[in-house]
């Protein structure tokens, strides 16, 4: 019988396989890299190893294929930690695997963006196992319920690249990649205080994330794992205001399934207002006062 | 030391490009090609480590059609020693380039593969892991600074949460993400020198039967036509009425 494996990255993992299973048509187990074990998402059972931290790539990809035999879709939600370690998965069960799914059409095709996202692949799976990696924001959250059983286990693979460093997630703000709303600004947010203040300011006070442009990170006003984009984050939130973001193909790539797009920018040609749901031709440093005045934040 | 860099040969990333009419694929006619840049990034990274004093020879491979030479010849002027072409018309699911390659590995014998971290035509970013698998190396994936010391490689690489260090003894693989460097520009003595350095063709050794394939590329559907606001309180009023924001 069919059946899913899903690899949990972190803690709201859990709900968004749930979902993608249900697209598929096929029961579930889950198996966790890091955080608490989800119980009421209806998995068969969930695999835990009472880990903190996620392993390196090398531990984890061998783990996973310990524990993938009977499985037909191994799949993990769309991050930087699922690429790297789901594609080895892939490599050692010598299975194919299709990245950014968007749609299911069958348990065997499936639907993802190419080219920046400028075209949706329609792909066929043409063997089994198969490795996905999906964006959560197509997928219905079926109801929560049930308890499933927890196996914990051992952590008995050893890793051979070791970890030296590893930064801490910074400030009390939602993930970018969760958050119902996003705020995101440019260039034209000049350094590091004045984008917090700007931007992490109206995060704060819609309860968001903050997220950037690549020229803002290469530029050093924002932190890396704030760019939004092609090769950043994929954002899917209920609202997204862009800031002094012009709307590369690349940054669009990165922002297109969000509910509501706002654009404010002093540029009337830029190319974001062709997107925007809502664009405000105006200065940034007036408009965002106004707005958090007129929230009353 | 020796560092295999694989190159992919790819339509321009800032080039508009859209499906064949008949969906059976990307139109890349008037398109031109280029070395998909987060390979080239890799390229630049094998000739800055060179640069620090090290004693390293650079292979560069590519998998594609007879006019990947191209893309190959620019990798030789940025710095590479050497060339090969796995010159095929085949399309290759990204195992089945894992596989190509790793056969290419066994007759280089790099210590190190580095390769970008996704191709912008695809956007898979799979087949550097898959070839870390295959090969049973330890990899570090979207790195952002790399430094090698005797039989061990450490590599700042950017994660979902900011960074981390991993050090990995060699032979390791590493991609490339976007901030490790800036290629440099490559001025015409270099292209000319790059004319004459060995280039050798090959066939594919595994020719492996796609696991996946593309069926149809079509165009995302628009969204719709967004409309101006001419104030903030306009804009508030209407998130508010959307239900997007508290009134």
């Amino acid at each position: 019988m069919s059946k899913v494996l899903g690899v949990v990255f972190s803690a709201a993992d859990s709900y968004a396989i749930q979902a993608f299973a249900a697209a598929l048509g096929m029961p579930f187990d889950l198996l966790c890299l890091s955080g608490a074990p989800v119980t009421d998402a209806g998995a068969g059972k969930v695999i835990e190893f009472g880990l903190g931290d996620l392993p390196v790539a090398d531990s984890a990809a061998t783990m996973i294929q310990n524990h993938a035999s009977g499985y037909t879709v191994i799949a993990g939600v769309s991050s930087m930690a699922s690429k790297d370690v789901l594609a080895r998965v892939a490599g050692l069960l010598d299975a194919g695997m299709i990245t950014d799914v968007i749609k299911v059409n069958s348990p065997t095709q499936f639907v993802r963006p190419i080219v920046a996202g400028t075209m949706l692949a329609t792909v066929d799976a043409l063997s089994s196992p198969l490795v996905v990696t999906f964006r959560p924001a197509g997928f219905e959250l079926p109801a929560r319920g049930g308890s499933s059983p927890v196996e914990t286990l051992n952590w008995d693979v050893s890793a051979v690249a070791q970890v030296q460093s590893r930064s801490q997630k910074s400030g009390g703000r939602p993930d970018l990649t969760q958050a119902k709303i996003v705020v995101s600004g440019g260039r034209p947010l000049k350094d590091a205080a004045t984008f917090e203040a700007i931007i992490g300011g109206l995060a704060d006070a819609l309860g968001g994330a903050a997220g950037a442009t690549r020229a803002a990170v290469d530029s050093g006003i924002a932190a890396n794992e704030l760019q939004v984009g092609q090769t950043g984050k994929i954002v899917a939130p209920d609202l997204y205001i862009a800031a002094g973001i012009s709307g590369s193909t690349q940054h669009m790539a990165g922002i297109k399934d969000s509910k509501i797009i706002v654009a404010i920018n002093k540029d009337g040609d830029a190319p974001i207002f062709e997107f925007a749901d809502f664009g405000l031709v105006a200065d940034l440093y007036d408009a965002i006062p106004e707005f958090r005045r007129l929230i009353g934040k | 030391m020796t560092i295999l860099v694989p190159i992919k040969r790819v339509v321009d990333p800032y080039a508009k490009v859209t499906p064949l009419a008949d969906g059976s694929g990307i139109d890349t006619s008037g398109v031109k090609f280029e070395i998909n840049p987060f390979d080239e990034i890799a390229v630049e990274e094998a000739v800055r480590q060179r640069e620090k004093g090290q004693d390293i020879t650079i292979v560069v491979v590519s998998i594609g059609p007879s006019e990947a030479e191209e893309q190959l010849r620019k990798a030789l002027a940025i710095g590479a020693d050497r060339a090969i072409l796995v010159e095929t018309d085949a399309e290759f699911d990204s195992l089945g380039i894992a596989k190509e390659l790793e056969a290419v590995v066994k007759q280089v014998n790099p210590e190190v593969v580095l390769m970008g971290k996704q191709a912008t035509d695809d956007d898979c970013n799979q087949a550097g892991q898959m070839l870390a698998a295959r090969l049973g190396w330890p990899q570090a994936t979207f790195a952002s600074e790399v430094n090698f010391s005797g039989q061990t490689a450490t590599v700042k690489r950017e994660s979902d949460t900011g960074d981390e260090t991993l050090t990995m003894p060699l032979p390791c693989l590493i991609t490339t993400d976007l901030r490790l460097n800036e290629p440099r520009y490559i001025a015409l003595p270099g292209i000319i020198k790059a004319r004459s350095k060995p280039l050798d063709r090959q066939a594919p050794a595994v020719n492996a039967a796609p696991k996946t394939r593309t069926v149809n590329v079509a165009l995302p559907p628009a969204r719709l036509a967004g409309k101006r606001v001419a104030s903030v309180q306009e804009l508030v009023q209407a998130l508010q009425e959307r239900g997007a924001i508290g009134a």
